[in-house]
């Protein structure tokens, strides 16, 4: 298993999701002779888990069931450990179409936080790319670290523990793409210019405040930058329902005769598939700022 | 992967380059071709010059439909003082504030002026053009250029550039697939490096050239095909090198059902085992396609269906649901606004898109054998689905 590329059967060392119903899911690192509790059982990995396929449904100790997935960075995003606020797949999906990512790519990406969008990109990326993550928290910094090579993507990505806007992203002239996601993102455009080939990249930053979006755009663009752009995405979920919605019963159109004391009532209805939004949805997450660098 | 800096060749246009003109927000996909006129946004021009530039650059297009490129940053010297109004309480509208007549500006276009002059002109013989405010002077002016600049940039195509193409200009031709929601299918679908992939799409190839662009010519994809051939035009304004297209097969959807009985040798080749993931953006019904194409997946693959209405992907639903097979299923659709941000003038721009389609996500699960316990909101699927086998990962 890799976060890269697909494998059939589940190994020692893998990190697997356990499915465990609708919406609910957990991941898990395969070990021999370890077990995971959940609430249809316990799951025994040499028995149930090595060996299996991905895919397949592990029944636990209490007689109930989950299924394995192999993970994606999409699953990953969805069931890591956060150390920061993530980023979630419908912002990931647009900022990898608009900054272009392929196989490939050179990216720079800062900070690197829990390393939601760091995984995508390297499935982006890979085999030929490679990625440069900045993180100015050495903990955090460490874990992704870590979280990298036990995913079996460190070959892909180097991670540095410095401060963007001071010292960069420790490379220079070689990034097809920049990715910001900190709190003054104006104060690293120049370190992004810098970090980027030198015939030209795009460049996106993630601002949760209208301000820093103001401050970013107006560093873009001193620094030459054009195509500018903030947009900002949602995703909104459908949930289908089959529902039940009754007739009213308008009566007889014959004259009343009697007026009765009972009127027989009618349990007429019509089912309806349709869908309905959840009850709340995420309304912002961030303005995303896109521009190009041009070739000069 | 360093960047040597000198050998840039690889960034520059060539003859016979599939490129993207672009002026302001619309594109046009063309292919460089040496003393062949173009014709863009009612501006005839030849690419010539555009052979041995970086991509990236903009070009002045001046007579005689030339290409020059243009000096970078030529600055826009606000150091005087403009002479502006407070607000709007004095001006009128009586639409004679501009004393060029249209003839007037026509000959100017014939005496060769640039964009620039010619806007400069506008400037100068309209009458309340000082006493607009400084923002509705610089909205004029932005305007004005807009209307009256011929540049162009060239483009390398990329799955962004061609998809806000399509998109502005032929949306009919991708079944309204607004470019966001493109990008919500190659990450949700998973597509990357190494896959091998079964694209169903009659989006004139705009979606198999983004599911090649992100394989990176590894890996295998298969295009299905209705009719009498696969519709490629999208996928080759993309100018994948020869190499990607040797990861390309086709196949027609009327042998699917032969193949799937195992009726079929030679092609069945081409669709090898094992097929990874899905992705499905068509004007048919979504739900037999996707029915009786995730019969191809390999168990916790994810797949992704686009479809321009809701109703018909609600039916997938519920039917991939009593069928069983697959679980988080999503329905989901994208919203987009963009944003004007100046200093003052910060906020969401004036129009935005109505909708983008809609998309049907999930992931295969492995074909339950007939004994199994109690249902979790999933009927136990009534028939086994034929699993093709699969080989190395």
């Amino acid at each position: 298993m890799s976060f890269v590329e697909y494998s059939e059967f589940i190994q020692e060392g893998d990190v697997a999701i356990i499915f465990l119903g609708h919406d609910s899911m957990m991941p898990v690192k395969v070990q021999q002779g370890a077990q995971t509790q959940t609430r249809y059982g316990v799951i025994r990995h040499s028995k149930d888990l090595i060996g299996q396929r991905f895919g397949t449904k592990v029944t636990c100790s209490k007689g109930g069931w989950v299924y394995v997935l192999h993970p994606t960075p999409e699953l990953w995003t969805l069931n890591l450990p956060h150390r920061t606020q993530i980023l979630y797949t419908t912002d990931i999906a647009n900022i990898t179409m608009m900054l272009e990512l392929k196989p490939g790519s050179v990216v720079c990406e800062s900070g690197t936080g829990s390393g939601s969008l760091s995984h995508a990109i390297l499935r982006t990326i890979a085999p030929t790319g490679h990625l440069h993550t900045v993180e100015f928290h050495q903990q955090r910094a460490e874990k992704a670290a870590e979280e990298f090579r036990e995913h079996r993507v460190g070959h892909l990505v180097t991670v540095r523990n410095q401060d963007v806007c001071k010292e960069g992203f420790g490379v220079t002239g070689v990034a097809d793409a920049v990715f910001l996601d900190i709190p003054s993102p104006w104060e690293a455009v120049k370190h992004a210019k810098n970090a980027m080939k030198r015939q030209g990249g795009r460049v996106c930053s993630f601002s949760p405040c209208i301000e820093q979006v103001q401050k970013t755009v107006e560093a873009l663009a001193n620094e030459g930058f054009q195509e500018i752009s903030t947009l900002e995405v949602l995703l909104r979920v459908h949930d289908v329902r089959s529902i039940t919605l009754p007739l009213p019963d308008f009566g007889s159109d014959q004259p009343l005769e009697t007026p009765t004391d009972t009127p027989v009532p009618s349990n007429a209805s019509v089912l309806c598939k349709t869908t309905t939004p959840p009850r709340d949805m995420a309304g912002h997450t961030g303005y995303l700022t896109f521009a190009t660098k041009p070739s000069v | 992967m360093a960047d040597n800096g000198d050998n840039d060749s690889q960034h520059r246009v060539n003859e016979g380059d599939y490129v993207v003109l672009k002026r302001g927000d619309i594109y046009k996909a063309v292919q460089i071709q040496k003393k062949k006129k173009t014709v863009f946004e009612k501006q005839w021009f030849f690419l010539d010059n555009a052979v041995g530039e970086l991509y990236g650059t903009t070009f002045e297009v001046v007579t005689g439909g030339i290409l020059q490129p243009r000096k970078p940053k030529c600055v826009e010297s606000s150091a005087d003082a403009k002479e502006a109004g407070m607000d709007n309480r004095n001006i009128l509208d009586d639409g004679k504030s501009q004393k060029l007549t249209r003839d007037d500006i026509e000959t100017l276009k014939e005496q060769g002026l640039k964009g620039q002059e010619i806007v400069q002109q506008l400037i100068e013989n309209s009458t309340t053009f000082r006493d607009k405010t400084e923002f509705a002077q610089e909205k004029y002016i932005k305007k004005k250029k807009k209307k009256y600049e011929n540049s162009v940039m060239v483009l390398r195509p990329s799955c962004r550039v061609l998809a806000m193409m399509y998109h502005g200009r032929e949306p009919g031709k991708i079944c309204h697939l607004r470019y966001d929601t493109l990008a919500q299918m190659l990450t949700l679908g998973n597509i990357h490096a190494g896959s091998k992939v079964l694209v169903f799409e009659t989006c004139a190839g705009l979606v198999l050239g983004a599911v090649m662009e992100r394989m990176g010519g590894y890996g295998s994809v298969v295009q299905m095909y209705p009719g009498g051939g696969p519709v490629r035009a999208g996928m080759e304004s993309f100018g994948f090198p020869s190499r990607f297209h040797d990861t390309l097969h086709e196949f027609p959807i009327c042998h699917v059902n032969a193949l799937l009985a195992g009726a079929l040798d030679t092609e069945a080749k081409d669709i090898d085992a094992g097929v990874r993931l899905l992705v499905i953006a068509s004007r048919f019904h979504p739900c037999p396609v996707l029915l009786g194409l995730i019969k191809f997946l390999a168990p916790s693959r994810p797949f992704v269906v686009y479809s321009q209405y809701k109703e018909p992907l609600i039916e997938c639903y519920t039917k991939l649901r009593e069928q069983g097979g697959a679980v988080s299923l999503r329905l989901t659709d994208s919203w987009i606004r963009h944003y004007q941000v100046l200093p003052n003038r910060t906020h969401p721009v004036l129009l935005m898109s109505g909708g983008g389609g809609y998309l049907l996500s999930g992931t295969t699960v492995a074909a339950d054998t007939p004994k199994m316990g109690p249902t979790r909101g999933e009927e136990p699927p009534p028939k086994r689905l034929k699993l093709t086998e699969t080989t190395e990962g």
